[in-house]
């Protein structure tokens, strides 16, 4: 039998997912990454994006996550996400909102350093509409 | 001696009251356990929250360049007290326990010579402080439109905290809430915000050493403010399931004293029938007599 790890997925007003899973693909600020059974001891903050979970009963499940970080050690991994939602149900109208927000953000941004974090995330979130809008 | 006419009419209106109070019990008892529910369900991120960030703390404490939100500004002469009490009354000592606790601190801070600022979220800690300490609240938030607590309700009063923080406002900054212990027992805490505490078990993480991603200063610089908003969560769920707990028990004793109270009323309701119908009997008989 195949190794496994413990998943949790948590936001801030409940546990959203506990589940033995082989392994999950997560979108870490520096970049996708997957954790796979005996990872060594990692902290990262997230980025907004599809987090892909292959679980050991052989099902995928894709939810979209929005900032938070995940702590990944040899045998769990903790996502604890600000805002998490199953792709199926993921209001493309809100997310459209988000990113006018921050285009707008990034206009009235006073100094260079305030744009660039907009812009970062206006980018992040751009990237996130185009993933889902492939699927 | 009230008469007959004035005992049946306190007799009808207790009455209404036990109605009253039975049904807001009841209400209560199913709002508690939807609001307990919800407070385990946030458990678990607070506790994650706690001990990484707990882990982070202990490796970049003592260095110079820590956060301010982790080490404060250096300074304790300007307080700042985040007061979480109820909307509503009518839920026996809950709100004036927290405000007594707030008002006892803010006393001794003041006579210390310290200058004390208050934020008040929800309305009935206001409507108690603003009496004592008006010109010290600065910023009063109320959710009374608000029917289950969200973390962007949290989030609400986080940001306005660290505003003033990144302003100078204030130094170290302590939230007064109601710790859920059971249905009849809640328990008036303050807990410090700024510079943040953890909890005790932040030691034995130490020992396994983490690898992060940007590195530890980004990570702990995009945590703490979001920590201060969990911590707030927290604080407003426990006083949520507090709130309903002490209501339940405030009203299951009001419908307690109805009863008793309508028991005594209906006696001597019935006593002076008896007295009356006595005194007309006799009154019947020796005119009978006389004749």
């Amino acid at each position: 039998m195949a190794e496994t790890l413990n998943f949790e997925l948590v936001s801030p007003e409940k546990l959203l997912l506990s589940e033995v899973v082989l392994d999950v693909t997560v979108p870490g600020s520096e970049g996708e990454f997957g954790v796979f059974p005996r990872h060594a001891p990692f902290i990262t903050t997230l980025k907004p994006g599809i987090l892909k979970v292959n679980m050991a009963n052989g099902e995928t499940r894709e939810i979209v996550v929005r900032g938070g970080f995940a702590e990944a050690g040899p045998e769990a991994l903790t996502v604890l996400a600000e805002q998490a939602t199953p792709v199926e149900e993921i209001d493309t109208a809100a997310l459209e909102t988000d990113i006018r927000d921050a285009s707008d953000d990034v206009k009235d941004a006073s100094d260079d350093e305030a744009r660039n974090k907009a812009q970062a995330r206006l980018d992040q979130l751009r990237e996130l509409q185009g993933l889902l809008a492939r699927r | 001696m009230p008469s007959l006419k004035d005992l049946r009419n306190r007799i009808a209106s207790v009455t209404a009251t036990r109605k009253i109070t039975k049904a807001m019990q009841m209400v209560a008892a199913a709002k508690l356990r939807r609001a307990q529910t919800a407070a385990d369900a946030a458990r678990p991120y607070a506790e994650r929250m706690g001990t990484v960030l707990g882990n982070l703390a202990a490796g970049i404490g003592d260095q110079p360049g820590a956060p301010k939100l982790l080490v404060g500004t250096g300074d304790d002469q300007t307080h700042l007290l985040v007061v979480c009490t109820a909307e509503r009354g009518l839920c026996g000592g809950f709100n004036s326990a927290i405000a007594k606790l707030a008002r006892d601190r803010a006393n001794e801070l003041i006579g210390q010579g310290k200058t004390v600022k208050i934020v008040c979220v929800g309305r009935k800690g206001h409507d108690i402080l603003k009496r004592l300490f008006a010109s010290q609240i600065v910023d009063f938030i109320d959710f009374r439109a608000v029917r289950q607590v969200g973390f962007e309700h949290a989030d609400q009063v986080g940001a306005k905290v660290r505003e003033l923080f990144e302003a100078g406002e204030f130094d170290v900054c302590t939230l007064f809430f109601s710790t859920f212990k059971s249905v009849v027992s809640q328990i008036p805490t303050a807990r410090q915000l700024i510079p943040a505490e953890f909890d005790g078990d932040a030691a034995d993480g130490a020992g396994a050493s983490y690898e992060y991603e940007p590195d530890e200063e980004a990570i702990l610089a995009e945590l703490l403010p979001r920590n201060i908003s969990v911590q707030i969560f927290r604080a407003l769920l426990e006083n949520a399931a507090g709130e309903q707990g002490a209501r339940m028990s405030a009203m299951d004793n009001a419908t307690r004293n109805a009863g008793d109270m309508i028991d005594k009323l209906t006696l001597s309701y019935n006593r002076q029938r008896q007295a009356q119908i006595t005194k007309e009997l006799i009154e019947i008989i020796s005119g009978a007599e006389a004749l």
